[in-house]
Parts: structure tokens; sequence; C-alpha cells
């Protein structure tokens, strides 16, 4: 912009950089907390495996992977017990990352309607040990599988209400990117700018840097986020052209990995060998790249049965899986292809999964999506260290000031807390307490509770430096936790090779030092607060040096 | 100071008008764009697919439209400048007068 067009818009009052500051400003704020909340569980989600894992301590460590085919067959001969009348069930075969086998399966129509057992939406789940076969012996858990819940639809709120308000939260994102790219004229050159030790100046050229480093992947895993669950977030072009049944089957064929049910016809037919059927996906794929197996109308004589591949060697969650008759064991159709549209959706779908990830570029994932957090994170922060400077009475700040400070307290330091109490009661609560996957998350909540209820009755300052340290102290220590209450401790697993265990010990002391540093930060940070004199410095001190329009590039919040 | 009251009252209230049409128009418009591409001559599944894709950014690009204006009352012309044809577009698809391309 010249100095000349600046004149031009002046008159008007706000330009648009002006505007699209407060938008940036008030976009993030309003659901910056929870959006640090889903962004700093998501980054964890990364690793939902090896959480599960070590969440899992009676699972021992490296059982070579058995073979699928023979799992499936193994466990779809328990699920005929267990899940009898289940108009469908689904095998999740296990992995190099995952190595037991989750089934979820819908309940017989008589007990949904019995309201017996499952939770709202008539499901079941269980936990299989791949060598056995059997109900997997490990103490009951949600494990990693909670951040992932709590990501992006806020487990255990009921599913609907949860993903609507995530949708509506990473509906706010995109708009604040995008403002706060429009608002940032210089964005290449205040990448390189880092004002050390400089107050505000310093918590904004953070928020920049991190901001503009990680730019494609905020926009790109924001936008992602939303497509993953945009048949419920945008389902009018749906509704108003698709009708008759066959286009509806067309439609989630392009979609689904799941086929649609044949009606049941009551007759009764035993199932065809499931294991000759992964073998024939196999022999298709690859030995270790079949992902589920899922039936539709067990024990029925319409039992149809789908073997999707796995999720590791394609960047696409586009559906590819094969149809079988369930009682001749017939392959009734191959799907390994849909739409350009349809393939756009299931690139992106896993592009923000991230699940085709080796182990590099799933770090990668990791520390990008932590710089995302910390840009959520100092962008709150920002909001009121640029206040403070100019509160009348920094003493006694105005309630709207007070309300944003001290849920930042609990949103951050308190969350860290939180999320490592999680941890703590997977170790402490006894392995066969009854409900102990839902006291889990419970302790989370309270825990959570707790770090608002202590942000909000000491000074802001000293509640910031002290949640810090405690979560500095429940992550240093959770090593020592799990070298007690397990077998597995640290110099257990390095002698045994276990670099799951190895890493996730590690990684607590790495957060550890981070939560250590940010509380010694803390306490060396004096706060500006000298509301006459940066007023008047505001209008008068950057005018003589500055070209014209400096004050409105760099007060940016 | 009465004067400055209603002044106030009257900021209050085009940003009020102001969040209701980003938060309220900007979905209506994302969502008559989603059903309004099928008036496109492309396969139907393909195009509700597109449609989803597209709305979120047709969603944001309202909100920014919504803020960038000098006045609320801009604002919410511009969105049904927008909704007008795409609204014209969508009745047609779904009462069945225009059936794009292939099926």
């Amino acid at each position: 912009m010249t100095p000349a067009n600046t004149t031009k818009v002046k008159p008007q009052g706000r330009g648009i950089r002006q505007t699209m500051s407060d938008l940036h400003t008030w976009a993030g704020l309003l659901v910056g907390w929870l959006l640090y909340a889903m962004f700093l569980t998501g980054t964890v989600s990364y690793f939902k495996d090896e959480i599960s894992q070590w969440m899992r301590p009676e699972v021992p460590h490296h059982q070579a992977l058995p073979d699928p085919a023979a799992v499936a067959q193994n466990v779809s001969n328990q699920l005929t017990a267990l899940a009898a009348g289940s108009p469908q069930w689904s095998i999740y075969l296990p992995t190099e990352r995952n190595p037991v086998v989750n089934v979820f399966w819908r309940n017989a129509p008589a007990d949904v309607k019995a309201n017996k057992g499952g939770n709202r939406r008539g499901f079941e789940e269980a936990t299989f040990d791949p060598a056995t076969g059997q109900t997997l012996n490990a103490r009951e858990t949600l494990g990693g599988e909670f951040f992932y819940r709590f990501h992006f639809q806020f487990h255990p709120l009921p599913v609907l209400w949860g993903r609507w308000l995530a949708g509506f939260c990473a509906m706010f994102m995109l708009v604040a990117i995008i403002s706060g790219v429009i608002t940032h004229k210089k964005i290449f050159i205040d990448f390189f700018t880092f004002r050390w030790g400089k107050g505000q100046r310093s918590w904004l050229d953070a928020h920049n840097a991190l901001s503009v480093f990680g730019l494609p992947f905020h926009l790109m895993i924001t936008y992602t986020g939303l497509v993953t669950l945009m048949a419920m977030y945008m389902p009018w072009g749906g509704q108003g052209a698709i009708k008759t049944p066959v286009e509806r089957a067309q439609m989630s064929a392009q979609l689904s990995a799941f086929p649609p049910p044949l009606k049941a016809t009551g007759d009764k037919a035993p199932l065809a060998s499931i294991d000759a059927m992964v073998r024939q996906a196999q022999a298709r794929w690859g030995t270790n790249d079949v992902g589920r197996v899922s039936v539709t109308n067990p024990g029925d004589a319409a039992a149809r049965v789908a073997v999707t591949r796995g999720e590791a060697t394609r960047v696409s969650m586009s559906p590819q899986y094969l149809l079988f008759n369930g009682t001749t064991g017939e392959l009734l159709d191959v799907k390994d292809n849909v739409g350009a549209a349809a393939e756009t959706r299931g690139v992106m779908y896993a592009l923000h999964l991230g699940r085709f990830s080796d182990l590099h570029l799933r770090w990668l994932y990791f520390l990008v999506s932590l710089g995302g957090t910390a840009m959520v994170g100092t962008g709150l922060v920002m909001w009121t260290v640029k206040r403070r400077s100019k509160l009348p009475d920094p003493v006694r700040p105005h309630f709207g000031f007070h309300v944003v400070e001290r849920l930042n307290i609990a949103a951050i330091a308190g969350l860290s807390v939180a999320m490592t109490a999680f941890l703590w009661g997977n170790r402490l609560i006894p392995s066969d307490a009854a409900g102990r996957s839902a006291t889990e998350v419970d302790l989370f909540y309270w825990v959570w509770a707790a770090t608002l209820l202590y942000a909000l009755v000491r000074p802001a300052k000293r509640a910031w430096i002290e949640l810090l340290w405690i979560a500095t102290a429940v992550l240093a220590l959770l090593p020592v936790l799990n070298a007690v209450t397990t077998s597995r401790g640290l110099w257990h697993s390095v002698a045994a090779g276990d670099w799951v265990y190895v890493g996730v010990d590690l990684m607590m002391w790495a957060l550890a030092g981070l939560h250590a540093w940010l509380a010694i930060r803390t306490t060396r940070h004096t706060p500006k607060t000298k509301p006459a004199r940066t007023a008047k410095a505001a209008q008068g001190a950057q005018a003589p040096h500055a070209p014209v329009n400096a004050t409105l590039n760099e007060d940016r919040a | 100071m009465a004067q400055v009251r209603r002044a106030a009252l009257v900021d209050i209230s085009a940003l009020v008008s102001r969040i209701i049409a980003a938060i309220g128009g900007g979905y209506v418009i994302a969502a008559l764009a989603s059903v309004a591409v099928l008036a496109l001559p492309m396969d139907k599944s393909q195009a509700v697919i597109t449609g989803m894709l597209a709305s979120f950014a047709i969603y944001a690009g309202a909100v920014v439209w919504v803020f960038a204006v000098r006045s609320a009352w801009r604002a919410w012309a511009g969105l049904l400048v927008v909704a007008a044809p795409l609204a014209l577009a969508a009745w047609a698809v779904s009462s069945g007068l225009v059936t794009g391309g292939a099926a």
C-alpha cells in the first residue's frame, strides 16, 4: 500500500487490515480455548496407537504380527457368539503400531429396543488379542483413542453435539487464519524478525513465526478437518438431489467403505471362510495391507463381507474394498476407484489423519502440529499482554480481561496437567476396577476443572507459574510411576529394545523440560503496565521514524 | 449524552447484524452453493461432493466479505446479490428442472 493509497482509504475510517485484524482477534479469542485443546489433543493423536500401547502394559512388547487372515477368522468365530443377532460387525486388524484387534458391532435390534448395553447409538466395542483370538486380557482403557475422540467430538459429549461444536470451532479457525494472513502485510519479512525480551513485541513475533512457518500446514489441517465431517456439516446437496435408492447407493459408494447392507432374509446360513476372503485381499494388496473386515447380516443367507485395504500404504481414504457373498465366499465386486471429487476428498481426509506416514513423517506432523498448538496459545496470551499495558488500573482489571486471563491459564497450563493426569490414572486405577475406562476420562475432566478453580483463586502470575511447575512435576514423574507400577520401566524397555515405551518415557521428560522452561521464563517476566506512558508513546514515539502505516502493521494482535 | 448513547447503540446493532450475516448468512450462501453446483454438467455424486468440498471456502469468503465492507447494510446487500442466483439454481436443481449431466 503506497502512502497515496493510505490517504484515500483513511477518511472512511478503518482499512481492510484493521477490520481483518479485529476479525482475527475476536474469531481467535472466542473459541481459542477449545481450539487450543483440539490442537493439542490432535497433535498427540498422531501417536495415538503408541499411547494406546503404553496404556495397556499387559500386552507384551514385540509380538511378531500374526497372520491377518487367521486373526480375522479367529475373531469372527468369537463374534458369532459374542455379537449374536448383530446386523453388522467390523474387525480392525492389528498393525505394527497397534498390535491389538479392535472390534465394533451394532447391537441386535431386539437389544436396542430393550435398551440393553452398548452406547447411545447402539454400538458395542471390544478389544481382542490377535495371538489367541480371545478378548484381550488387559486393563480396560480408551488409550490414545480418548485424545483422538476429544479432538473432534469432545468425548464424552453426545457425538452429534461434539462434532458440531468441533466444526464450529474449526470454521472460526479457518476465518482466523485467512484474516490473519490479510492483516499481515509483511508476512515474509516478519518471519525473519524476532525481538526477544520485548514484552508484547516478542509475543507477537513468536505468534507470527509459528503461524507463518506452519501456515500451509495450519491451513491444510483446518480445511481437511472440516472435510472429514463435511457430509454432516453440509448435507444439503445430497438431500436436494439424491433421491432414489439407486442414487443414494452410488453416492455412498463414493464416500464409504461400508457396503450398504441387504435386507436379512431370516434364513440361517453359516459364514463362509473369512480366512480365504482375507487371503484374496492379501494377494491383491500385500500381506499386511488389509485394514478391516466388515460383515453385514452375519449368520443370515444375505450375509455380505467387505475386506478393505489398509491405510498405511496410500495417501487416500477413498473406499477400496473387496465385496464377498458371506455364505458362499464368492467375490462379488472389487471397489478400487471413485470419481475425481471423491478421490480429492479421500486425499484430503488422509492428509488430515496422516496414517500413511512413516515414523519420520509422523514426527514432522507431530512437531508442526505442536507449532500450531503454540500458535493458538501465544495468540491467546497476546490478547492479555496487549491489553494489560492499556488497562486503567492493572491491579484491578475489568471483568472481561479477568475472565480471559484465568481461562488462558486453565486452558493452556491446566490442560497439560489434566492430560498427564489421564495417564497417571491409567497406572493408578486398579486394572480390574469396574468402569475404569470411564474413570480415567472423568479424572481428566476433574483435574482440568480443578486447575480452573486454582487459576481463579490464585494471583494470575502465581497461577501460571505454579500450574506450569505442577505440569513439569507430573510429566517428569510419570516414567517413575511407570517403572514402579509396571515391569516395563525405562531400563527394561531399553534392554528389550521396546522403543515405544522408551519413546513415551523420554517424551515425558522432554515435555517436562518444556514446561519447566516456560515456568522459569514466566517467573522472570515483568509485565509492562504503565498505562499513561504507553498510550501516549504509541501515538507519539512511532510516528517520526516509522513509515505512515507502521502502526497498522505492528500493533496487530 | 443521549446522542452518544444512541450512537453506541447503533454501533452495537450494526456489529450484531454483521455477526448474524457472517455466521448465519455465510452458512446459507455456502449451503446454497453446495446445492447449486448440481446444475453443472457433471456426474451427480461428484457434483454433490464438489459442493461439500468447496462450501467451507465459500463460507470463509462470505465471512471475510461481511467484515471487510464499510457498513452492515453493504454486507447484507452483497450476500443477497450472491444468494439470489445461487438460490435460483438451487431451486431449479431441487425441483428437478435441471438435472445436471449424467446421473
